[in-house]
C-alpha cells in the first residue's frame, strides 16, 4: 500500500472533505486525514486554512497522530499565531509526560514553532528538560535553546540558558555534549555576546575530547570544530591533542576525516617540524585526503578545493600521491579542473614525464575548458620547471599539429609565456607558429601572437608582411590586439627602421585619430612623441628588459593562506575566501583567525615585544665554528647600548672566549695599526686630500639627514675618564651605499693628541675600516674634531653577543683605548634590497612559519604610504601593498650586506597607531635588529 | 546548520520540499536551474553554489538532485554527507530512492526528515535506530493493515539505540538462524595508456557484511595479512584502539546490512590487473575506420573473468558502427554514439574479439582522439590485492553462529586509452 492515495483528489471540493473527516470520531479516519493534510503540504498547497481542525487533533494519546499534528504545527504556526497558541497547553503538558520520548517530542517541536508571542510560555518547560534524567530529552532541549536564541535572543540570555548550555558541556552522556557543543556554536556563530559564554579552556577540551570517541559521527564534527578553534597552551598540549585526534582520520564520513585534518593541520603549526611527532603527522595525513578522493564526486570536489592549499602551506605532505590526481574521462567538470591545478602544484622535475604525458591526454578530450586548461597548464609547467621546458614547447608543437582551433590558440597565449621566460631560447618556434596566423580568431591568441612577431621582429623575415595583414583590419579588434599590435609595430620600426616606416606611420594615425579608446589613443601618442623626439630613449622604453615571469601566479598569498588553513573544511575552503569576506551576519565571530606562530605570544598587552626566538638552529651563513649561543640576547643592552670598556664590563658581560678575542686585537692588531701608520707620503697626502672634504661634506650631510635615512644620535662612546682624556662619541650612518662610522672626537686632557689609528675586533657583519684614522694635525687640548670614517664589510667574520655588537680599538700617543658599541641593524640594509613580487612570495613560503616573528610597534603616527616612504629611505623595501578587510599590509623586504634576506610583513590599521610586524627571514637572530630598525625608521 | 531541502528531479520540478527552520521559498532553487542550465550535462553542477543570500549544496544520485539550503557557514562535506545519507536511507526503506518511491511515500519520507534532523542538526541516522522508530513499509504489513484495518508505522518505544554506548544497534535482537556473512569486495581503479602500460593503478575495498546476530554479540575478525590495510576507514563500531596494537577489527555489529571498513591500497603497493585488452582503432577521412578488439585474462590465479562488459563512447562524427563480435551482443546508440559490448565470461582459450568498420558522417572531419574504453568485469572468490580473513570470532553469546566470507573483484573505473 503506497501513499499516493492521498494525493489523490475528489471533484467535490476537497478542502471541505478534509475538514468533516478530521472532525470526525473515528481515530482512523481522523488519523488518515492528518495524513491527507499533510500531504497535501508536502506538495507545497496551502492547507493552513485547515489549522484549527488539526490542532484539534492534538490532544490524543496516539504518538503517530501527536507527530503529524506537530509536523503540522511547525510548518503553519507562523501563519497562525493566535491559533498557535492554542496549542501551548498540550506543549506544557507533554513535557511532563512520564515518556521520554514524548518530553523530547514536545521539546523538539514548541522550538520549531517560530511565533515570538509563544516563547515565553516555553521557558518553564524548556528549563525543566535541560535538567531531565533522560539525557535523551536533555540532548533534544539543548538543541532547543539554539532553535529559542535564533527567534528571540534576549530572552534567552536573560533566562540564563546559555549557562545551562555550559553545564551540558561536562555532561556524563556523550551525545548531549555533542549537542550542546552544536547548540553553542550555532549561537556563536550569529551572536557577538554569546562568545563569552564559552570560553574553551584546556578542561573543556579535554571533556569535549573524551566525548569524541563515543558520540555519533555528526557530533564528532562539531566538537573537532570546536577544538580546531581552541588554543593550547604549549607544544605539548598540542602533540596530546593531536594524538587524541589522529584516530578520527580513519573514520569513514568524510565531514569527520576533514575537521579531524583541520585540527591537526592547525596544531601543527605549534610542533616541532624537526621532532619525530611531527614527521609522524605528516605521514598519517596522507592517506586520509587520498581515501576522500575515492568517494562521490560532490565530497571529492569540496576534498579537492581544501587538498589546493593545504598542498600550498605542506607540500610534503601529498608529494608522492601525484598519480591519484590523474584525471578518469568520466569525472565531472568540476572535479576535472581542480585535479588539474593540483597535478600543476606537485609538479617538480622528477615526475614532470608522468604529469606531461598526462596533460597530452586530456588535451585530445572532448571537454573544450578542459582542453584549454590542459593546454594551459603545460605552459605552466614549462614555466615551473626549467628541466623541463624543451619537453614541454615540443609537446605544444605536436598540439598546434593537429590544428584543432582551440588548442591552436591555447598553445599559442601560454608559448608567448614561456617566451617571456626563456628568451632567445626557441625562436626556432616562431615558424610554425606564423603558419597558423590565420586560424587565430580569438583576441587573447591574436594579441599573444602579434606580441611574439614583435618581440622576435629582428628574426621574421616577413614581420612587416605580417603586422601589415594584421594592421587591414585594426578596427575590427578588440583593444587588447590593438595596443599589442601599436606596440609590435613600433618594436618593428626601432629594430629595423628602414623598411617599417610607412608602417608606423600608418598604426599611429590609427590608433590617435581614428581611435576613441583613451588607452590606445594615449600609447599613440606617447610613442609618437617618443620617436620624434628622441628615438634612442623611445628605444629604450620600448624594447626595455622585461620582468621575469613565474609561474606561481595563483598562489594564495601567505596570510590568506595561513587564515585558510583555519578554516579547513568550511565553505571559505571552498571559495578560498575569508569567511567574513562572503558570509552574512558573522558580526560575534572575530574578525580574522589566524595561525600562531610556535611559542610565539601574541599577547599584544605586553610591554616588551616578545623576544623568544625559536630554538632552530639557524646560522648566519659565512660563519662556521663560532656559534655562539644567541638565545639569550639580552634586551636592555639591545635597547641601551652599554659602553664597554676592557677593564670593566667587558670581562663580566662575556665569557673568556670573548677575553681571548681582546688579546687577539691587541697582539696581531697592533702590528697592522702600526704598519698603516706608516704609509708613504704620497698615499697620505691623497687620504689627507680627501679626508679634509670628507669632514666638509659630512657636516652637509648631518644637516639634512633627518629628512632622509635615519642617523641615530651620536651616543656617548668613550667616556673621559675611561679613555685618558679622549673622549669619543660616535654613531653610524649609511649615505649613497657606503657605511660611515660618525666620529666626535674631543681632546680633554691636558696634552696635544696625534698619531690617532682605529682597529676593529672581528664582527658578526664583517665590518672594518675601509681607511685609517687620518687626523694629520694633533688635536689640541679642548679640541673637537668630527671624523666620518667609511666602513668596508669585508672583514673577518666572528659572531658577536649582541649580534650587533662591535668592539673597537683606537690608538694615540697615550695609549690604546678599547671600546664597544651597537651597530644600528638598518645601515647593513643594502640598497638593492628590493625583492620581485614573485621572489617574495616564494621566499615567504620556503621559510617555515615557525621562525615567523611577530612584533609591535607602538605610537607610529604615519599612514602607510608614509610608513612606505620613511622605511624606504632605510632600504627597507615595500614589495607590495594590499588592502585586506580595512587593513593595510605591507610587503617588505630588505638584504643585509652579508646576504641575509628579511621579510616583513606590516599590518596597518589606519586610525590605529600600533603596527604589527612579522618578521621571517632564514637566519632568526637579526629579528630583534631589524625590529629595532623599524622602531627607529618609524619613531624619527 | 541545514536549513532546507529540496528534491528535484530530472525536468526540472521540485517535487519535495522540507524545512527544518523557517520557511525558503522555492524559487531560491531558480539558482540551482540556472547553473544546471550551464552545466555540460547532469552530473557537472557544481556541488556549491552561492547566492545572495543562501548557498545551495547539492548532490546528484539516482537521477535525482537533492539540494539542501544553508545561511551560515556550516562544512559542506558535512551536508553533502548527510544528504548521501538521505538517499541511502530511501533507498533502504524503499528498496530504490526514485522519485515514484518517494511519492508513493510520502508520509513516512517526511517522518524519516523529521527524525533525521532537528532543527538543522543531524538527529538520528543510523539506520537501526531509524528502523525501530518508523517501521519500513512492506507487503506483509500492507496486507495485515488492511485486514486489521490499522495503518501504523510509527512505534511507540523510546528508541533505545539512541541512548546506548552502541547507538548503531538495537537491543532485544532475536533470531532462529544466527548467521554473519562478510563479503571482501575489491574494485580496481586502473588507467592504461595507449601502449598498454599502466598509468594508474589502485585497489577500493570495501567489507560488508550482513549480520543477523540475536543478542549483543563482539565480535573479532583478524587478517591473514593485515598489512596491506594502511589506509582505512572505520564502520563507528569498531574500536580503533585494538586495531592500532593488535591489527584485529574487534566490533558490537549493527543489526543488518553495513559497511564494516573500506580501504583503499594505493600505487605504493603493486596492483595487479586481471585482464589486458588490445586494440585498433582507428578513424580514417572517407572511408571510416576498423576497431580490432580482443580481451584476454591475466594475474586471475585460476579464476574466471564474468560479467565482462565494454563501453566505447565515440565522438561525434560517428554515424555509426558494424561490427561481427565473436560472443556476446553488442548495441551502439545513436544519439549519444555510446558503443557497449556484452561480452559475458572470457574462455582462456579462445579470446573474445570484436572487429568491423566505423562509419563516420558524410562530409564531417575524423575526430581529434581516439576514445577511451571503460571495461566492466567481476571475478568471484579472489580479492585481487590478495587480503585475506583469517579467522572470525564471538564473543558475549552461547550460541553458535553461521560465518560465511566471500570475496569478490570488480572492475572501478577501469579505464584504457586508445
Amino acid at each position: 500500500m503506497t501513499d499516493s492515495k492521498y494525493f489523490s483528489t475528489t471533484k467535490k471540493g476537497e478542502m471541505f472533505e478534509l475538514k468533516t473527516e478530521l472532525n470526525s470520531d473515528k481515530k482512523d479516519r481522523k488519523r488518515e486525514a492528518v495524513k491527507k493534510v499533510i500531504a497535501s503540504m508536502t506538495v507545497g498547497k496551502d492547507v493552513s486554512a485547515l489549522f484549527p481542525d488539526v490542532v484539534n487533533c492534538m490532544q490524543t494519546d496516539n504518538l503517530e497522530l501527536k507527530k503529524l499534528v506537530y509536523l503540522y504545527l511547525m510548518n503553519y504556526a507562523k501563519s497562525q499565531p493566535d491559533m498557535a497558541i492554542m496549542a501551548v497547553n498540550t506543549f506544557v503538558k507533554d513535557c511532563e509526560d512520564p515518556n521520554p520520548l514524548i518530553r523530547a517530542l514536545a521539546v523538539r517541536t514548541m522550538g520549531c514553532i517560530r511565533v515570538d508571542k509563544i516563547t515565553e510560555y516555553l521557558c518553564e518547560p524548556l528549563r525543566k528538560c535541560l535538567r531531565d534524567e533522560d539525557p535523551y530529552v536533555k540532548k533534544t532541549a539543548a538543541v532547543c535553546v539554539a532553535k529559542l536564541y535564533d527567534i528571540n535572543s534576549q530572552m534567552v540570555e536573560d533566562q540564563g540558558f546559555l549557562d545551562s548550555l555550559r553545564e551540558l558541556l561536562s555532561d556524563s552522556n556523550p551525545m548531549v555534549v555533542a549537542n550542546a557543543v552544536a547548540a553553542i556554536s550555532e549561537i556563536m556563530e550569529t551572536s557577538p555576546t554569546a562568545s563569552q559564554i564559552i570560553n574553551l579552556n584546556s578542561q573543556i577540551i579535554n571533556k569535549l575530547l573524551t566525548a569524541l570517541n563515543e558520540c555519533t559521527e555528526w557530533g564528532q564534527v562539531f566538537i573537532l570544530d570546536a577544538v580546531a578553534d581552541y588554543i593550547p597552551k604549549d607544544e605539548r598540549e598540542a602533540q596530546s591533542i593531536c594524538e587524541r585526534v589522529t584516530p578520527r582520520l580513519a573514520h569513514a564520513n568524510s565531514a569527520v576525516v576533514l575537521s579531524a585534518i583541520k585540527v591537526i593541520m592547525k596544531l601543527m603549526e605549534m610542533i616541532d617540524p624537526k621532532s619525530e611527532f611531527f614527521s609522524m603527522l605528516t605521514k598519517k595525513l596522507a592517506p586520509p585526503l587520498v581515501t576522500l578522493l575515492a568517494t562521490e564526486p560532490e565530497i571529492q570536489y569540496v576534498s579537492l578545493r581544501n587538498i589546493n592549499f593545504i598542498v600550498q602551506k605542506r607540500p610534503d605532505i601529498l608529494k608522492s600521491e601525484m598519480k591519484v590526481f590523474f584525471v578518469k574521462y568520466n569525472d565531472p567538470i568540476y572535479v576535472k579542473l581542480e585535479k588539474l591545478d593540483i597535478m600543476i602544484r606537485l609538479t617538480n622535475h622528477q615526475n614532470i614525464a608522468q604529469v606531461l604525458a598526462e596533460l597530452k591526454e586530456y588535451a585530445t578530450e572532448v571537454d573544450v575548458d578542459f582542453v584549454r586548461k590542459s593546454v594551459r597548464a603545460i605552459g605552466r609547467c614549462a614555466i615551473k620547471v626549467e628541466q623541463a621546458a624543451e619537453r614541454c614547447v615540443s609537446t605544444l608543437l605536436d598540439l598546434i599539429q593537429t590544428k584543432v582551433n582551440y588548442v591552436v590558440q591555447e598553445a599559442i597565449v601560454v608559448i608567448k609565456d614561456i617566451f617571456r621566460k626563456y628568451p632567445n631560447k626557441y625562436e626556432s618556434i616562431i615558424a610554425t607558429l606564423c603558419e597558423n596566423l590565420d586560424t587565430l580568431d580569438e583576441p587573447e591568441a591574436r594579441a599573444s601572437m602579434i606580441w611574439i612577431i614583435g618581440e622576435y621582429a629582428e628574426r621574421i623575415e616577413n614581420a612587416d608582411e605580417l603586422l601589415e595583414s594584421f594592421l587591414e583590419s585594426f578596427h575590427d579588434e578588440g583593444t587588447q590586439v590593438q595596443l599589442q599590435l601599436l606596440t609590435a609595430v613600433v618594436k618593428l620600426f626601432l629594430k629595423r627602421p628602414t623598411g617599417a616606416q610607412e608602417l608606423v606611420q600608418q598604426v599611429l594615425s590609427l590608433a590617435t585619430q581614428d581611435c576613441d579608446n583613451p588607452d590606445l589613443r594615449d600609447r599613440g601618442y606617447i610613442y609618437w612623441r617618443l620617436l620624434s623626439t628622441d628615438p634612442a630613449a623611445a628605444k629604450e622604453v620600448v624594447l626595455a628588459e622585461k620582468p621575469l615571469i613565474s609561474e606561481e601566479t595563483d598562489v594564495i598569498e601567505p596570510s590568506l593562506l595561513d587564515e585558510l588553513i583555519c578554516h579547513i573544511s568550511t565553505l571559505s575552503s571552498v571559495y578560498h575566501k575569508p569567511p567574513n569576506a562572503f558570509i552574512e551576519g558573522r558580526g560575534g565571530v572575530p574578525a580574522r583567525q589566524s595561525l600562531l606562530p610556535r611559542m610565539g605570544s601574541s599577547d599584544l598587552t605586553s610591554e616588551l615585544p616578545p623576544l623568544q626566538v625559536t630554538p632552530q638552529a639557524a646560522v648566519i651563513p659565512n660563519v662556521d665554528s663560532l656559534i655562539g649561543d644567541l638565545l639569550d640576547i639580552n634586551p636592555s643592552a639591545v635597547q641601551q647600548p652599554s659602553v664597554m670598556v676592557p677593564s670593566g664590563g667587558l670581562g663580566t658581560s662575556s665569557g673568556p672566549g670573548q677575553s681571548a678575542d681582546i688579546m687577539d686585537l691587541l697582539g696581531d692588531g697592533f702590528g697592522s695599526i702600526l704598519g698603516t701608520s706608516q704609509l708613504s707620503p704620497s698615499g697620505a697626502d691623497f687620504l689627507g686630500g680627501g679626508r679634509s672634504s670628507g669632514a666638509f661634506g659630512m657636516d652637509d650631510v648631518f644637516g639634512v639627514q633627518s629628512s632622509t635615512a635615519f642617523v641615530p644620535p651620536l651616543e656617548m662612546w668613550l667616556p673621559t675618564d675611561k679613555g685618558k682624556g679622549l673622549e669619543i662619541a660616535g654613531t653610524f650612518s649609511r649615505r649613497n651605499g657606503q657605511i660611515f662610522m660618525e666620529l666626535n672626537l674631543a681632546n680633554k686632557a691636558v696634552q696635544p693628541m696625534t698619531n690617532f689609528a682605529i682597529q676593529f675586533n672581528k664582527n658578526s657583519f664583517g665590518l672594518v675600516p675601509a681607511q685609517q684614522l687620518n687626523i694629520s694635525s694633533p688635536l689640541v687640548p679642548n679640541q673637537n674634531i668630527k671624523f666620518s670614517l667609511p666602513l668596508g664589510t669585508s672583514g673577518p667574520i666572528q659572531r658577536m653577543d649582541p649580534l650587533t655588537n662591535l668592539q673597537v680599538a683606537v690608538k694615540n700617543n697615550i695609549d690604546v683605548l678599547y671600546f664597544s658599541c651597537l651597530v644600528p641593524m638598518h645601515i647593513l640594509f643594502m640598497e638593492d634590497g628590493k625583492m620581485e613580487k614573485l621572489t617574495f612570495l616564494a621566499t615567504w613560503k620556503e621559510i617555515p612559519v615557525q621562525s615567523e616573528m611577530q612584533y609591535e610597534l607602538k605610537d607610529v603616527h604615519y599612514n602607510a604610504d608614509a610608513a612606505t616612504q620613511k622605511l624606504q629611505t632605510n632600504n627597507i623595501f615595500t614589495v607590495a601593498k594590499r588592502s585586506i578587510d580595512g587593513w593595510d599590509m605591507l610587503y617588505q623586504s630588505m638584504k643585509l650586506t652579508n646576504g641575509i634576506l628579511v621579510l616583513a610583513e606590516l599590518k596597518i590599521q589606519p586610525g590605529n597607531p600600533s603596527f604589527m610586524l612579522s618578521l621571517k627571514s632564514t637566519t632568526a637572530e637579526v629579528y630583534q635588529g631589524v625590529y629595532k630598525a623599524y622602531e627607529n625608521s618609524l619613531h624619527l | 546548520m541545514i536549513h532546507s531541502l529540496f528534491i528535484v528531479n530530472n525536468s526540472g520540478d521540485v517535487f519535495l520540499e522540507k524545512h527544518w527552520k523557517s520557511v525558503i521559498h522555492r524559487s531560491i532553487c531558480d539558482y540551482f536551474f540556472e547553473a544546471q542550465g550551464k552545466a555540460a550535462g547532469p552530473d557537472d553542477v557544481p556541488p556549491v553554489l552561492s547566492t545572495p543570500h543562501h548557498y545551495l549544496i547539492n548532490i546528484y544520485r539516482n537521477q535525482l538532485y537533492f539540494i539542501a539550503v544553508v545561511m551560515t557557514e556550516v562544512p559542506p562535506l558535512f551536508v553533502i554527507e548527510f544528504l548521501h545519507r538521505i538517499a541511502s536511507t530511501f533507498e533502504e526503506y524503499f528498496s530504490e530512492c526514485s522519485e515514484t518511491s518517494i511519492k508513493d511515500n510520502y508520509v513516512i519520507v517526511y517522518e524519516l526528515l523529521d527524525e533525521m534532523l532537528d532543527n538543522g542538526f543531524p538527529l538520528a541516522t543510523e539506520s537501526n535506530v531509524l528502523k525501530e522508530m518508523i517501521r519500513p513499509p512492506n507487503l506483509l504489513r500492507a496486507i495485515t493493515d488492511t485486514v486489521t484495518g490499522k495503518s501504523t508505522n510509527m512505534s511507540e518505544t523510546l528508541p533505545t539505540g539512541q541512548l546506548s554506548n552502541v547507538p548503531w544497534r538495537r537491543t532485544g535482537v532475536k533470531y532462529t538462524n544466527n548467521e554473519a556473512y562478510f563479503d571482501v569486495i575489491e574494485e580496481v581503479d586502473v588507467i592504461i595508456d595507449k601502449s598498454g602500460s599502466t598509468v594508474f593503478a589502485e585497489i577500493q575495498g570495501y567489507i560488508d557484511c550482513l549480520v543477523k546476530l540475536s543478542g549483543m554479540p563482539d565480535l573479532t575478525l583478524s587478517f591473514v595479512n593485515p598489512r596491506l590495510l594502511d589506509d582505512v576507514s572505520f564502520h563507528p563500531c569498531i574500536r580503533f584502539k585494538r586495531w592500532e596494537s593488535e591489527k584485529i577489527l574487534s566490533f558490537v555489529p549493527p543489526d543488518g546490512n553495513f559497511r564494516l571498513i573500506s580501504y583503499h591500497i594505493g600505487a605504493q603497493n603493486m596492483v595487479a590487473i586481471p585482464i589486458y585488452i588490445r586494440h585498433t582503432i582507428s578513424i580514417r577521412e572517407g572511408s571510416g575506420g576498423r576497431l580490432d578488439i580482443t580481451i584476454g585474462p591475466k594475474q586471475t590465479m585460476g579464476k574466471t573473468v564474468e560479467n565482462v562488459n565494454l563501453e566505447i563512447p565515440f565522438p561525434k562524427s560517428v554515424l555509426n558502427v558494424t561490427l561481427t563480435p565473436t560472443q556476446g551482443k553488442y548495441s551502439f546508440d545513436p544519439v549519444t554514439k555510446v558503443m557497449t559490448w556484452d561480452v559475458g565470461k572470457i574462455d582462456p582459450n579462445k579470446l573474445p574479439n570484436i572487429k568491423g568498420n566505423i562509419n563516420l558522417q558524410s562530409g564531417s572531419s575524423p575526430p581529434d582522439a581516439n576514445p577511451t574504453i571503460s571495461v566492466q568485469f567481476t571475478i568471484s572468490q579472489m580479492a585481487v590485492s590478495g587480503l585475506k580473513v583469517n579467522r572470525l570470532d564471538m564473543y558475549g553469546e552461547k550460541y553458535k553462529p553461521f560465518k560465511g566470507v566471500k570475496y569478490v573483484t570488480k572492475a572501478g573505473k577501469f579505464q584504457v586509452r586508445t
